[in-house]
């Protein structure tokens, strides 16, 4: 009888033992994958990005979703300041396509905004391009199917799910390499966005391009149109307006068959197609010498605060968007970020 | 599904959970399903290799069993009837002359030889159709660039083209086991397995299918087949092995890896004490994958509850270089001696030889004409085993030069043992000793060398720059940190060394979990080996950023 007693009292410390080996294990291999996780809070920040939209206030009016002529095109700041709009920004680096369209499709797990923003550029891209730029997009995203669907659509030859779920097995390498700030931004991050607008401050005139190559292909891919399609379907269901954008970053070339097919495209689901590259000078009232950071890439602050006004007017004119500079919360909130904005303005960073 | 991909590491996991959780009677199937799932992610095309194998071999195996018993009855029939015959005839003297003939011993004698031989042929049979895959394959293209090469010689244009055929992973490991299960049948080692999908199992049993070691159906079978329960203990055990086998492969020899493919793919910017950083970096990244791959194989099927018999026993502390392949890849030297050292050391032509060798040459020498010539084919084969090329050859048989070498001047050392005591106290006889195991890595260092660079002259032309180039200026300067790995990386590898050493100097008096599990508390025990899956983690050579390497073995 004792015996078996004892028998029972050592299965149940084993049982004990493993359980307090997995706990162990577990939150030290935690703690590991936190810091050995890539930062993105010293030059390259835009892999911060992802994950700043779950920590945004309320319900957006605008949601922009899109490459890097979205999040450093467009102040939302100014879209707040000048016509009272709660917008947001899930944007990064190459984002594609699919990438937007679960972003998007993330959102909506919160929210529904009355209006989406795509930045049609990411078109022209119809396979998965770089691991680099899909890690920065996706791995701020939170768990869900909707991410488990965007890794599936967006990895490269040689990139594994498993490394999605257990960051550790990608980051591993980076024992090598830490820094301070690893060390620093172990637990807690900065906020380097405002409200996923990326602030730049320099100057730097449009140059000259080299000239376009011949198109191999006269229209966008397959799957990028395929997930275009989604999104306007998506839209359609939530009854959200879609608005299709070329944002006026001059390079990469905006090829005149690929506006005509989205201008097509935006006929057939009576969509608003703006294609602000068109209208750059005349009316949104970019000087190229003056509002881009390099050379006509992308837009540094003054550009996307006028990027910002212009398409701003349209959509508060076409879809009677409310302002809310009368909400106390929301202007709370903006009113920090506004202090961040203007303090990163005024000290150039 | 290489062993070190996470697609392998959840197929084990899935294995294994499965293998317990289900009825005990389906584990042995679920084995054979998972053998051929694991071995269908190297391409559809590798099943019908192994099913051709298993089917000649499974087909001899029954044909020679089947003859045996046939046979064996038959003998015992003619026995009691001749015994049953005498008795009459001693009863009734007259009987003899109103029956047939007796069958006497000499036509019984006769019959036995008769069967034997027919027994013979179907193993000949059997072995001819398994080795002319592995042949044809494997050897194709090399017999063509041959001949190709010699018509070159001659001057004639015609080439015949390359047949390309791709090496299925692990045809030689599961050729040679297939080929020792039809032998022991001859040998009435035991009988043949007369279940098909049993059969099937043993030849394609996946922990062991890519990289040996090599099993006889004799060993494995014991426990194969035979219901299993689950024991925490046998599963934690097999884990701790893999454990560790994954710490050899992902933490050494897969971070040595690009300093070695540096300095052996682009040999014109790396001579001299370069090629001796080859020797020792591929010794070191060779026995780490290897022995790492093994620890792996013999650990998932511990986990199994099947032992699997042992590949290694620490064979850089060999004193010589026939102690040495005493250790290194035990199963396919046990596989070399059994099937081809002893039956070409008996056969017929080889003991006319023996006999007119004593008879004709020097008493010393007369003995040792057979073996050699035995050892010679061996060594041969082994090379050619390895892979076709010529490199294989003469690495091969570079091991026969320097065993046959050593034991002729056997009688020289004696005679510098006994001049200098080497044993006289313990200081001379560990100095010895270390030279003797320094000596051994060294040799076996440089004849592998014969395993890195593209063909025998460039091998032997980086040998000869370890005597002409002296560059050994260079350790001094940045030269090291060149090659694809920095500082931290030697650091790692320095210290994943040491710990390969101290494991192997304490593994000398028995084995390391043994002693781990008598000596240290369990919390203790586990928690070392969950700091080691750790130290796995972060610093294994793994992943995205790292080039994905199979384990070198798999390519034999």
């Amino acid at each position: 009888m004792e015996e078996t007693s004892e028998k029972k009292h050592s299965k149940v410390r084993k049982v004990a033992l493993v359980l307090a080996l997995i706990v162990v294990s577990a939150v030290l291999l935690y703690l590991l994958d936190l810091l050995l996780r890539p930062k993105y809070m010293g030059d390259v920040t835009e892999g911060a990005l992802t994950a700043e939209y779950y920590e945004a206030y309320g319900d957006h009016d605008v949601l922009f979703v899109g490459d890097c002529e979205v999040y450093e095109n467009f102040s939302t700041v100014q879209l707040w300041r000048e016509y009272g709009l709660n917008s947001f920004i899930r944007g990064g680096a190459q984002q594609l396509v699919w990438q937007s369209y679960y972003l998007l499709e993330d959102a909506l797990r919160y929210e529904t905004p009355d209006v989406v923003v795509f930045n049609v550029l990411s078109l022209m891209y119809n396979e998965p391009q770089n691991e680099a730029y899909n890690r920065m997009a996706l791995d701020g995203m939170r768990w869900s199917k909707t991410k488990w669907d965007a890794i599936n659509a967006s990895m490269c030859e040689g990139e594994s799910m498993v490394e999605y779920l257990f960051p550790i097995l990608r980051y591993h390498s980076r024992w090598n390499e830490l820094t301070r700030d690893d060390f620093k931004y172990w637990f807690k991050k900065d906020t380097v966005s405002y409200n996923g607008y990326y602030l730049r401050t320099e100057i730097m005139p449009a140059g000259e391009f080299p000239p376009p190559r011949p198109l191999a292909e006269p229209g966008f891919g397959d799957k990028a149109m395929k997930y275009l399609d989604k999104m306007t379907k998506l839209c359609e269901e939530k009854g959200i307006h879609l608005v299709l954008i070329k944002s006026p970053s001059l390079y990469p070339h905006w090829y005149e068959e690929w506006d005509q097919e989205i201008e097509k495209y935006a006929a057939e689901h009576d969509l608003l197609y703006i294609n602000m590259l068109e209208i750059a000078e005349s009316e949104v009232g970019i000087d190229y010498s003056l509002d881009t950071y390099d050379a006509g890439l992308h837009m540094n602050v003054t550009g996307a605060e006028k990027c910002a006004s212009y398409l701003g007017g349209v959509l508060v004119e076409k879809y009677g968007l409310q302002d809310h500079r009368n909400d106390e919360d929301m202007a709370e909130y903006w009113e920090e970020v506004c202090t961040r904005y203007d303090e990163a303005k005024t000290s150039g960073t | 599904m290489h062993f070190a991909s996470y697609i392998f590491i959840g197929f084990v996991l899935a294995l294994v959970t499965l293998y317990y959780v289900l009825p005990k009677k389906t584990q042995w199937p679920l084995l054979l399903l998972g053998s051929y799932v694991f071995y269908y992610y190297a391409g559809w095309k590798c099943l019908l290799y192994i099913l051709a194998v298993t089917v000649i071999t499974y087909v001899a195996g029954l044909l020679i069993s089947k003859n045996k018993m046939q046979a064996d009855a038959k003998i015992a029939d003619m026995k009691a009837r001749e015994k049953a015959r005498s008795q009459l005839v001693k009863d009734d003297p007259t009987f003899a002359e109103s029956t047939e003939e007796p069958v006497d011993k000499t036509a019984r004698k006769l019959y036995k030889e008769k069967q034997k031989k027919k027994r013979r042929h179907i193993m000949a049979v059997g072995i001819i159709l398994a080795l002319l895959i592995l042949a044809v394959v494997k050897y194709t293209d090399f017999t063509i660039h041959n001949i190709n090469s010699i018509l070159s010689v001659f001057k004639i244009s015609k080439r015949i083209s390359f047949l390309n055929i791709a090496l299925p992973m692990g045809l030689s490991f599961y050729t040679f086991q297939a080929v020792g299960y039809v032998i022991d049948v001859y040998r009435d080692r035991h009988e043949a397995q007369k279940n098909f999908f049993k059969y099937a199992l043993f030849v394609s049993f996946f922990p062991q299918l890519v990289q040996g070691p090599i099993s006889r159906y004799g060993d494995l079978s014991r426990e194969l087949y035979t219901p299993h329960d689950f024991s925490g203990r046998v599963v934690a055990r097999g884990l701790e092995r893999v454990i560790w086998g994954f710490f050899k492969k992902l933490v050494i020899a897969d971070r040595i890896l690009p300093a070695v493919k540096v300095m052996i793919e682009t040999p014109e910017n790396y001579k001299g004490m370069f090629v001796f950083m080859v020797m020792m970096f591929y010794a070191l990244e060779l026995y780490a994958d290897f022995t790492g791959g093994i620890d792996i194989t013999i650990g998932i099927a511990e986990m199994l509850a099947i032992p699997v018999k042992e590949n290694f026993e620490r064979p850089f502390f060999s004193k010589n270089i026939a102690e040495y392949w005493r250790r290194w890849h035990i199963t396919m030297g046990t596989w070399f001696t059994d099937y081809i050292f002893y039956p070409i050391s008996v056969s017929g032509p080889m003991l006319k030889l023996s006999k007119w060798s004593r008879k004709h040459l020097p008493e010393k020498m007369g003995k040792r004409v057979p073996v050699y010539l035995a050892s010679f084919v061996v060594w041969f084969a082994t090379g050619i085993w390895h892979g076709a090329s010529w490199n294989f050859i003469v690495w091969g048989l570079g091991n026969f030069v320097v065993i046959m070498i050593s034991q002729e001047l056997e009688p020289l050392y004696a005679k510098f043992h006994k001049k200098v005591n080497t044993e006289r106290n313990a200081l001379t006889s560990t100095s010895y000793k270390t030279f003797q195991v320094g000596r051994t890595v060294l040799l076996m260092s440089a004849l592998r060398l014969f395993d890195c660079y593209r063909d025998v002259p460039m091998t032997f032309k980086m040998f000869g720059t370890l005597f002409t180039t002296w560059n050994w200026n260079l350790l001094s300067s940045n030269a090291m940190l060149q090659l694809g790995i920095n500082r931290a990386d030697y650091v790692i590898l320095g210290i994943g060394t040491l710990v390969l050493i101290i494991v192997s100097i304490i593994g000398r008096s028995g084995s390391v979990r043994d002693k781990m599990e008598k000596k240290l508390p369990m919390p203790l025990r586990w928690g070392a080996f969950t700091i080691l899956v750790m130290i796995i983690l972060v610093f294994g050579a793994y992943g995205e950023g790292y080039d994905a390497a199979q384990f070198i073995y798999n390519q034999f």
